[in-house]
């Protein structure tokens, strides 16, 4: 008995009678995805300049950028010109994740708070920060202080922003629970908004990381005296285009290790969602 | 069964005159009602009846509701929700932990409710009994005078539903708490409740005492037709 069964089943199987539906996913994940399309480009580049099909002097072939960065790395100022960039950069970013997290716990935890800071944030994410260049040089100065007031700007606008709709948007039952097990304010700020707000803070880091480089390339192609988009800057002046794209590299270099930095720390800090996500 | 009567004389709950009211609509009209220590009562009626505003105002949940009335109500008082509410971002014992402290006794909670082994795991990896296990473990921990549950098994299929009449049953014998379990569920107040309250138009229009050794379908003809329930299918 039980073998008629099994063999009806089979057939069934193999004359395909229970059909599949047409599957709407696109399917699994090729392997190390997201670097096809880059080395795709990269071998792309590689064979032209081989077959002498580009221009050296406006794209010079790939070998010929890492021998002027190695150069540039030991005789030249690419060395100093990445920590001021760097330093640049961690300064602003530094400022504006503290300010941005402070104003968005006093708007979304206070309503002076928020009467307060919301409009203002607003208001000052409708002025396009850039723009704010030629007052902040005369404020300022052209030194360091305007560079990693912008970046700084940059950087609080998305991170106050995410942070900020993440703690408006705490489950109003958790709220409840809250009272009901009696937690004091401290301990319901610390261990129900805080946790809760986390994945919106978390989107606001990774655009404020990206907007970091973004403030920065602007202010060094524009206006620096030092720095990475300084020597790019010179590069243009000389017209090496080599230099030009060594420092597009580094920056392209910097944004990418920045962006995996922070999903580390978001994957490891929000390790109860992966469950969900799995 | 019943509690000791020296523990009935002293009221758990006390409700005089209590009314409230949503946007001009009386939700509750006047209501008086004592609730013995350690005696378990069930609230029923239909959706919007008011028994879940009388459950949140003995929580002191209502806030920003427009009311009158005395209530007193004692000072350990847990609450049980539909949902089982655990925070998703703190493991099971975290979270029965919330609020209290003392490892030891939320691992004793958590191996009452048959959780026992759980206790690192996250919500997000409970069935939906297992959570209201957890929910209930986090209840416990508190040692409630008053255990407050608003229809707590509402989300679970039937069988992890008698399941956890059960065990809801033999915590209230163990621990004593006076127990105020609001529920659309008829069987479900004959079966856990010594005492079954029907609410209708804001006021209690039935207050049924149930004796275990009585047939329970004679009492659950008395509620349904107290809820307007008459006509019988088959």
């Amino acid at each position: 008995m039980t073998t008629t069964v099994a063999a009806t089943a089979a057939v069934a199987r193999d004359t395909s009678q229970v059909r599949r539906r047409r599957r709407l996913s696109p399917g699994r994940r090729l392997p190390a995805a997201r670097l096809v399309g880059p080395v795709l480009l990269l071998a792309l580049w590689a064979a032209a300049s081989a077959a002498g099909r580009l221009d050296p002097a406006a794209v010079p072939a790939p070998w010929t950028v890492v021998r002027t960065g190695v150069h540039l790395w030991t005789a030249g100022t690419l060395p100093t010109d990445i920590l001021t960039s760097l330093r640049r950069a961690a300064s602003g970013f530094a400022i504006g994740l503290a300010a941005g997290v402070l104003l968005a716990l006093a708007a979304g935890l206070s309503r002076a708070g928020e009467a307060l800071i919301d409009g203002t944030v607003n208001l000052n994410r409708a002025i396009p920060t850039l723009g704010l260049i030629p007052l902040f040089i005369l404020w300022l100065g052209i030194g360091e202080s305007f560079k990693v007031a912008i970046i700084a700007i940059v950087v609080y606008i998305p991170i106050y922003l995410n942070t900020h709709a993440a703690l408006a948007g705490i489950d109003h039952r958790y709220v409840e629970l809250a009272e009901v097990q009696g937690l004091s304010r401290f301990a319901f700020v610390r261990q129900i908004v805080i946790p809760g707000a986390l994945p919106g803070f978390f989107v606001g880091l990774r655009l404020g990381v990206t907007g970091s480089w973004l403030g920065l390339v602007v202010l060094e192609q524009i206006n620096a005296t030092s720095g990475l988009g300084y020597l790019m800057f010179q590069a243009q002046n000389y017209g090496q285009s080599d230099v030009i794209l060594v420092g597009l590299v580094v920056y392209g270099v910097f944004g990418l290790v920045s962006d995996s930095a922070v999903r580390l720390v978001e994957r490891r800090v929000l390790s109860w969602r992966r469950t969900l996500s799995s | 069964m019943a509690p000791h009567t020296e523990q009935l004389t002293r009221p758990a709950v006390r409700l005089r005159g209590l009314t409230r009211s949503f946007g001009g609509r009386t939700v509750l009209d006047g209501i008086d009602l004592d609730i013995p220590a350690g005696q378990f009562v069930a609230l029923l009626g239909h959706s919007g009846s008011g028994k879940s505003t009388l459950l949140r105002a003995v929580a002191g949940l209502d806030h920003e509701v427009v009311g009158s009335g005395q209530l007193t109500a004692p000072d350990r008082v847990s609450v049980v929700f539909q949902d089982a509410r655990l925070l998703p971002w703190r493991r099971v014992l975290d979270n029965v932990l919330l609020g209290t402290d003392g490892e030891e006794k939320g691992r004793e909670a958590l191996e009452e409710v048959g959780l026992k082994g759980r206790e690192r795991a996250w919500p997000s990896e409970l069935s939906g009994g297992e959570a209201q296990r957890a929910a209930l473990a986090r209840s416990l921990v508190r040692e409630p005078e008053l255990l407050l549950a608003d229809e707590p098994f509402g989300a679970l299929d039937a069988l992890t539903r008698i399941r956890m009449h059960a065990l809801l049953r033999q915590l209230w014998k163990r621990h004593q708490p006076s127990v105020l379990l609001v529920t659309h569920d008829v069987d479900e107040a004959v079966v856990l409740a010594d005492r079954v309250l029907v609410l209708e138009h804001g006021r209690i229009g039935l207050d049924l005492t149930i004796e275990r050794e009585r047939s329970r379908e004679e009492y659950r003809v008395r509620l349904l037709a107290a809820l307007g329930v008459t006509a019988e299918v088959g």
